[in-house]
């Protein structure tokens, strides 16, 4: 709007005709050409002029709106830690989205050009704009579940690394800590204290397993015998509990296959694993080592990555925004594209440069104007983010995806309910989008005098 | 001319319908009103309870609260009654979840409902500074000194005016455990002491099963747990002191009760999910794993509204699959926290003034509790009218407490502190919950907050 403005204004400042004084350059009366535009200036001051001045004088009261605050509510903002990492969230989205939407937008609108099937795969990829951001939210916060059944993106996670580690067999479990002397030694492995002799059976109690959720059919755990180093190792808890902690009761059950490492001097000389009835045997040589349990035995199921947590949250709704936007910045780009002319880089192939020497000196300078409209409409787009953080982030994080436009409204009408503060945010807001908007108009500009 | 008259058939076909659907409507509000009239022996319990109610035939009230889907239906089976007694229709406004903003604007606009029900004691007070609150009348007030304890009457008063009634109650002292779990643990009584709970949750996570269910993702499950301890174990006055912000968060009853909520938090092996689990686990999902799914975990902190969870989202049975105790004494006593919802008249009249009136009585109560879902403080009332013998429990622990119940502290504070989602306390306990070493650290935090908020509040 404003720099339609301008650039009319632009055009009257040109040396102009010779005209009737009252009458313009198109000949019309200036009271005519005010009428008409009485409507839109209207419009305008309503919807633009006047909340941004209610805005700036707002975010000079406190919270009721009553009392003169001046510049306080501007200096709350910057001794804010919420604002802070709001602002610093703001310039990684600003930064980081428009970026990647632009270069993937490029990519897929040069690379769709050569295949058959480029419609549709246009179509598939402009499909998430026709989504709001809304249901986008939505959808993604199901994908970053942490829950590998539920979410997406950590089931994905999940396959590829249980495909290079196998998982334990008894994940969660531990030693009986009020009655084994086995203790944590590190990296989640347990070591006894005292050392084995032959002749004095080991006793590895385990507990943290329900007795029902044991895999396959584990045998009645029995107690070792016989005069060499031996052990057993076995789950010390039956259902309905009772019995004696430290003791092979009956019917408690055996654990088979845990490995267990006899440590003399921090080297391991033995190793054995428990059997069916959870006994395990080991070397004479391991006569006085210390008995380990490795952390193979325990090691707690893959549970994906915390997408949603605070080091990866703002990435992970970079993400999703990136899926929305692609299809639009490779729709303008792909637009673009069709007007390049086809000689240059016929020329230029002719010439004998490859397909990416072309793509690179050719196409890209070519489309640079276009790539500047991707980029700045984005860059405005992104500085107001709201409802990808809003819905995407849970309760726990919000403060770690906080941007500015959130932040803004959390202050006001979040419980803050501090308006004034929200007002300054606003005002900041308008402060960081005025350079785009400013190179964007000198940009217009020019290309219209081209 | 053809279309004309078609569309005059589609009305008429129209008017039928809706005729029909009225004739129905009608139909099935007698049957209602029917079974009410017996169950409660007629006009009878109106002469003992001594209730008087002026005829307000013709009349129309507007109530405004929280309430949707089965709360708001139950609250409205008590409104029959209301119309019943004195032929005033009540018209049911939800407010949405930010119930002091909405009756904020509907106030200023000129159009408050007759009553509404405020969902915290702040907010009472805010509005009566405010001059929006009409005080209780004098029919009101004898009901409510007749049929409350001295704790709840008070809650609904301001600066020596009494405005409200405190017609639900909830009883956020309890935890709810899966008996099966129990059972399988060998466990075969419940907890009474912090000590004896911390044994239980150790031997339940010895036998398999994840301990304690923990709903972090929702910052007010974390504040209930907080006030519980620090009401057992620092005591009322120190509560009360805390509520208002006379002490500060940096306070060592403070320190205590962090390092007292630490002992759990900062067991990894007892939370369902270990700590990152229960930080990414919402308030229903932690009843839901509670009492359904694979390994279902064996106790989950919260209020009597628990038993509407259990009840909708899952299969077990309440008082054989799953029950319920106390939450345990840290120091000499068990806490009795409660929440509750105040009724308030907004406009001037008889209507608002019997409405209320009749909210004070033991024949609301005795209709309301019979409906399910709710405790009534009502300490008159026919306890036997409750739908079940779990609420039952609840509502008697709640009643024998008599004055040394507090109100949920977090409700009490300015909403920046104690009600947002992400900021304040809730965030803070949030990050105490993710680093439950942190003690010192989370009572900065927590006070620098409350600071803020209570200054401009």
């Amino acid at each position: 709007m404003t720099s339609v403005a301008n650039s009319t204004g632009g055009a009257g400042a040109l040396p102009a005709p010779a005209a009737e004084p009252g009458k313009s350059v198109t000949g019309t009366r200036l009271w005519v050409a005010v009428l008409f535009l009485l409507p839109a200036f209207v419009l305008l001051g309503a919807l633009v002029v006047y909340p941004i001045g209610y805005s700036i004088w707002r975010s000079l009261y406190d919270a009721d709106g009553s009392g003169f605050v001046g510049l306080k509510n501007y200096g709350d903002i910057f001794a804010n830690d919420a604002t802070l990492t709001a602002v610093r969230n703001t310039a990684i989205w600003v930064a980081v989205a428009p970026a990647i939407v632009t270069a993937l937008g490029l990519i897929f609108a040069v690379l769709t050009e050569r295949v058959r099937w480029g419609t549709a795969f246009k179509l598939i990829v402009f499909m998430p704009m026709a989504i709001s951001m809304l249901a986008a939210g939505i959808i993604f916060r199901l994908v970053y579940e942490q829950d590998p059944n539920l979410g997406a993106a950590n089931a994905v996670a999940k396959s590829i690394h249980d495909t290079f580690v196998s998982s334990s067999v008894y994940p969660n479990a531990r030693p009986n800590a009020a009655v084994s002397d086995l203790k944590p030694s590190g990296g989640g492995s347990f070591t006894t204290t005292g050392t084995v002799r032959a002749g004095t059976p080991a006793m590895l109690p385990l507990v943290g397993i329900a007795p029902n959720k044991l895999p396959g059919s584990p045998e009645n755990a029995r107690t070792a015998s016989g005069s060499g180093v031996t052990g057993t190792v076995w789950l010390d808890f039956k259902l309905g509990g009772g019995g004696t902690k430290g003791k092979v009761d009956p019917g408690e059950k055996a654990l088979k296959g845990v490995k267990v490492e006899a440590v003399k001097g921090g080297k391991v000389v033995a190793s054995a694993k428990s059997g069916a009835d959870g006994t395990f045997t080991l070397p004479a040589s391991a006569d006085g080592a210390r008995l380990r349990l490795p952390a193979s035995n325990f090691s707690a199921p893959y549970n994906g990555i915390d997408w949603l947590g605070p080091t990866l949250v703002t990435p992970a709704i970079i993400g999703a925004y990136v899926w929305m936007w692609a299809g639009f910045a490779m729709v303008l780009i792909a637009a673009g594209l069709a007007g390049v002319d086809r000689n240059l880089l016929e020329a230029a192939r002719v010439d004998g440069a490859n397909e990416w020497q072309v793509f690179r000196r050719v196409t890209v300078p070519l489309l640079a104007p276009v790539l500047v409209v991707v980029l700045i409409t984005l860059m405005i787009n992104v500085m107001k983010i709201f409802d990808l953080v809003y819905i995407i982030a849970p309760q726990p994080s919000q403060d770690d995806a906080n941007v500015l436009a959130l932040q803004l409204f959390l202050s006001s009408f979040g419980g803050g309910g501090n308006e004034g503060v929200g007002s300054a945010i606003g005002v900041i807001l308008l402060l960081l989008v005025l350079p785009v908007m400013f190179v964007n108009i000198r940009r217009l500009r020019r290309e219209r005098q081209r | 001319m053809r279309t004309t008259s078609s569309k005059n058939g589609t009305r008429r076909a129209a008017r039928t319908a809706a005729a029909l659907l009225a004739g129905a409507l009608t139909l099935a509000l007698s049957g209602c009103g029917g079974d009410d009239n017996k169950s409660d022996g007629g006009g009878s319990s109106e002469s003992s309870s001594g209730l008087k109610l002026p005829s307000l035939s013709g009349q129309t009230l507007e109530v405004a609260a929280v309430w949707t889907g089965a709360e708001q239906d139950n609250f409205m089976k008590v409104m029959d009654e209301f119309k019943k007694r004195t032929g005033a229709k009540v018209n049911f406004v939800p407010t949405g979840n930010n119930t002091s903003t909405f009756l904020g604007t509907k106030i200023q606009g000129g159009k408050p409902p007759d009553v509404a029900f405020l969902p915290q004691v702040g907010v009472l007070h805010q509005f009566a500074d405010k001059g929006w609150l009409k005080p209780l009348g004098a029919d009101a007030k004898a009901q409510l000194t007749k049929n409350f304890s001295k704790g709840w009457v008070d809650l609904g008063a301001w600066k020596g005016t009494q405005y409200g009634v405190y017609a639900k109650a909830a009883n956020k002292s309890l935890v709810w455990y899966n008996t099966a779990n129990f059972e399988a643990a060998g466990i075969s009584s419940t907890p009474k002491t912090w000590k004896d709970f911390l044994t239980t949750a150790q031997t339940l996570s010895d036998a398999g099963t994840p301990a304690v269910s923990i709903g972090g993702a929702d910052g007010w499950t974390l504040t209930d747990w907080f006030e519980n301890v620090y009401l057992s174990q620092a005591g009322p006055d120190k509560y009360d002191q805390l509520a208002a912000h006379k002490i500060k968060w940096t306070d060592p009853s403070v320190k205590d009760a962090l390092t007292t909520l630490a002992q759990l938090w900062g067991k990894n092996d007892l939370i369902a999910g270990g700590n990152k689990g229960a930080l990414n686990t919402e308030f229903p999902k932690s009843v839901t794993q509670t009492f359904s799914g694979d390994t279902p975990a064996g106790m989950v902190f919260e209020g009597d509204f628990v038993a509407a969870n259990i009840n909708g989202d899952t299969k077990a049975k309440l008082g054989t699959d799953a029950k319920v105790f106390p939450f345990p004494a840290v120091g000499s006593d068990s806490p009795v926290v409660s929440g509750g919802d105040v009724a308030v008249a907004l406009k001037d009249g008889k209507g608002a003034q019997a409405l209320l009136t009749f909210l004070a009585s033991t024949d609301a109560a005795e209709v309301w509790a019979a409906q399910g879902g709710i405790l009534s403080p009502n300490k008159e009332m026919d306890q036997s009218k409750y739908k079940d013998a779990i609420t039952k429990q609840i509502a008697q622990q709640l009643i024998s407490a008599g004055d040394n119940f507090r109100f949920d502290m977090s409700d009490q504070a300015p909403a920046a502190f104690g009600g947002t989602a992400g900021v304040g306390e809730w965030k803070d306990l949030q990050d105490f919950l993710r680093n439950p070493k942190d003690v010192a650290g989370t009572q900065q935090k927590l006070e620098a907050d409350a600071a803020k908020a209570y200054g401009s509040g």
